[in-house]
């Protein structure tokens, strides 16, 4: 474990699980009543392995998302408003509306957006990270990705470029261990993190991933080996959702309740404020910080709430950057 | 003025962008010996306008064979500030990257709400009639102007290869670019300045009267043929070349088809949802009053496509069938 991390960081560190758990924790709740249209996918349960990943990286560091991604941007940084307001369909969403849940992106923290295609964004972290590193940029580009992901060829076909290239990219393989409700050992021969020796990479496996700064500490040392020009790594990291695959889908036979009640027993955020307490952070202090984000996600669902719809014709804008009359 | 081969447009739009832009990089399989003949002044690393010794490694960089995983990495390097030039050479091979295509280049943009541009160009070849068999030999354009997002264009002669080629590495979007083969041994003449055609124009290759006969990319040339045919017989056809599909030049093609009243088109693709398809729908809703006689068009069956010579060749539609077709919509009776 990391000492040196000042309780500064470790509060802000806190503070974005929260901001990811009360913010998830809402939206969750908007689909049951039907608030946000189609469904959402928690990270709730993941919230160190988001939030220790982001933070290990720079601003104006590169990532892109898989399906289970409103954890990202804000563990970037991402303000909440834009998100929420995105996932009701509004026009001031961070993406006018037009992706929802399953497509947030924030350029504005170097969120170059989720994919709906499990793998599909992989490569494209991996091209910016191409560019930052002919462009003399020290820009690192981490692409986020799940154990179901693992088993998509274009994976492999990203990392062996990344390496012969040493581009500036790390492959964080979030490990929750079901493909929706796929156990990951079932479908995945060997262990993940292995893989990356096939491409004469580094491969680490974080095995407490609930522990946010024991990911830090490994996307850390993967960003400070890239931005030195020493090239790509494999981070795994095994951790757990608490909700379902997606809100409002319930199957209940594919985990068992000893499995859940031990991963529940095991809450980042709760890990977190143990080590925070131990700083001499008060249980006052940390009420505090969970009220001002309940009251940061207020905010942001008043503003979402309050937003108008987009334009109709705004559906026909952002294909081409010019006036292109469509076939 | 120079004469130029069509491939040698290409090469010259390709070094005329590199030299103008440090972003613009071509990464691709086999691009740095300079193999397909675009990316240097021939096959020694001596020869006068090598690529790699003009550019270096940095921005001229073979790939492993890994068409997914390059086209998506390219995608992701548009998006943050280059401006790539990717050659996947066979356009059969198009297909392994579907997935980046179709779900991250054509989508991303509108997906992100416009924060995203993609200013990179795919460069691919149609092999076919080069008994190249069933898995060299497709003429894919019609699946991707299915795609909206992506441009598309299929310049015929190397003026057009040139300008549209700079046309399309200035723009910021994805552009897609499909080349005949066989017209990659074509001359013309080709300005030597920098020079842009503009995507979504198409060209008049030939005015006329009686007939207007659109024909796609390698089907130009037979088109022209049959149009020099008809000529002698006092029958005045009109050869327009779309030359960007996406965006189409529609009013030219419905302008010409509402004066002339017939419309004939050729492609080298299949038929079903194929490129004529689209533009004989475009005439039969928006100019039918004009149309005096039946559409015709002349594609590629719904065939794979066979290796053999003798099966291959009666794949594509031919000059004499072209004949054929003007002579039935101009009520000429058949040769």
């Amino acid at each position: 474990m990391r000492t040196d991390l000042p309780t500064s960081t470790l509060l802000e560190m806190q503070r974005r699980m929260t901001r990811i758990r009360r913010f998830e924790e809402r939206a969750a709740k908007m689909v049951k009543r039907g608030l946000i249209p189609g469904t959402v996918h928690t990270s709730i349960g993941q919230e160190a392995q988001v939030v220790g990943s982001c933070m290990a990286l720079d601003d104006d560091d590169y990532m892109t998302g898989n399906h289970r991604s409103h954890g990202h941007p804000i563990g970037k940084g991402s303000p909440l408003g834009p998100l929420m307001a995105e996932l009701v369909g509004k026009a001031t969403g961070v993406c006018r509306g037009k992706g929802g849940s399953l497509h947030l992106a924030d350029f504005s923290v170097g969120s170059l957006g989720e994919s709906g295609i499990v793998g599909s964004s992989i490569p494209i972290a991996t091209g910016s990270a191409f560019a930052s590193k002919l462009l003399g940029r020290p820009r690192v580009s981490l692409a986020f990705f799940g154990d179901g992901a693992a088993n998509q060829g274009v994976l492999y076909e990203a990392m062996n470029m990344a390496g012969v290239w040493k581009l500036p990219a790390i492959f964080l393989c979030e490990n929750n261990q079901y493909a929706l409700s796929t156990p990951a050992h079932t479908v995945t021969s060997g262990n993940i993190f292995e893989r990356a020796a096939g491409f004469g990479i580094p491969g680490v496996r974080v095995d407490d991933g609930q522990d946010v700064i024991a990911v830090y500490d490994a996307v850390k040392t993967a960003a400070d080996r890239a931005r030195a020009g020493e090239g790509p790594c494999l981070v795994e990291v095994m951790t757990y959702r608490f909700n379902e695959h997606s809100e409002g889908l319930r199957i209940d036979n594919y985990r068992d309740k000893e499995q859940i009640d031990e991963w529940l027993s095991r809450d980042p955020l709760d890990r977190l404020a143990g080590r925070l307490r131990d700083r001499g952070i008060t249980d006052e202090q940390l009420k505090e910080l969970d009220a001002e984000v309940m009251e940061e996600v207020d905010r942001a669902v008043e503003f979402a709430n309050e937003s108008p719809y987009p334009e109709p014709s705004v559906a026909f804008e952002d294909l081409y950057t010019d006036e292109v009359t469509a076939v | 003025m120079s004469i130029m081969s069509y491939l040698g447009a290409i090469g010259a739009a390709q070094r005329e962008a590199m030299e103008a832009d440090e972003r613009v990089v071509i990464v691709g399989e086999d691009v740095e010996a300079n193999v397909y003949g675009t990316t240097g002044g021939g096959k020694s690393r001596s020869s006068e306008g090598d690529f790699l010794q003009l550019f270096g490694r940095n921005r001229i960089r073979n790939t492993p064979i890994s068409e997914e995983g390059i086209v998506g990495i390219a995608a992701g390097a548009a998006m943050t500030g280059l401006r790539p030039i990717v050659d996947l050479s066979y356009s059969s091979f198009l297909y392994m990257a579907m997935d980046q295509f179709v779900n991250q280049v054509a989508k991303n943009r509108y997906m992100f709400g416009g924060q995203a541009s993609m200013p990179v160009v795919f460069r691919s070849a149609m092999f076919y009639g080069l008994n190249t068999g069933a898995h060299h030999s497709d003429r894919p354009y019609p699946m991707f102007m299915n795609v909206p997002g992506l441009k598309i264009i299929a310049p015929a002669s190397p003026e057009d290869a040139k300008g549209l080629l700079r046309a399309a590495i200035d723009s910021d979007d994805p552009v897609l670019t499909f080349e005949a083969v066989k017209l990659w041994g074509l001359k013309g003449e080709v300005g030597d300045d920098p020079f842009r055609i503009p995507l979504g124009v198409a060209r008049t290759v030939r005015e006329g009267t009686d007939v207007t006969l659109v024909a796609i990319s390698g089907s130009v040339p037979d088109a022209c043929a049959a149009a020099d045919r008809l000529a002698e017989e006092g029958v005045s056809v009109e050869v327009i070349d779309p030359r960007t599909l996406v965006p189409l030049d529609t009013a030219a093609i419905l302008t010409s088809v509402a004066r002339t009243g017939r419309l004939v088109v050729v492609e080298p693709a299949h038929r079903t949802c194929g490129a004529a398809a689209e533009i004989s729908a475009l005439v039969a809703e928006e100019v039918f009053d004009a149309l005096k006689a039946p559409i015709v068009r002349l594609t590629a069956p719904d065939m794979q496509i066979p290796f053999s010579p003798s099966l291959e060749q009666q794949m594509y539609p031919t000059r004499d069938g072209i004949v054929a077709a003007l002579r039935r919509v101009t009520g000429l009776a058949p040769a």
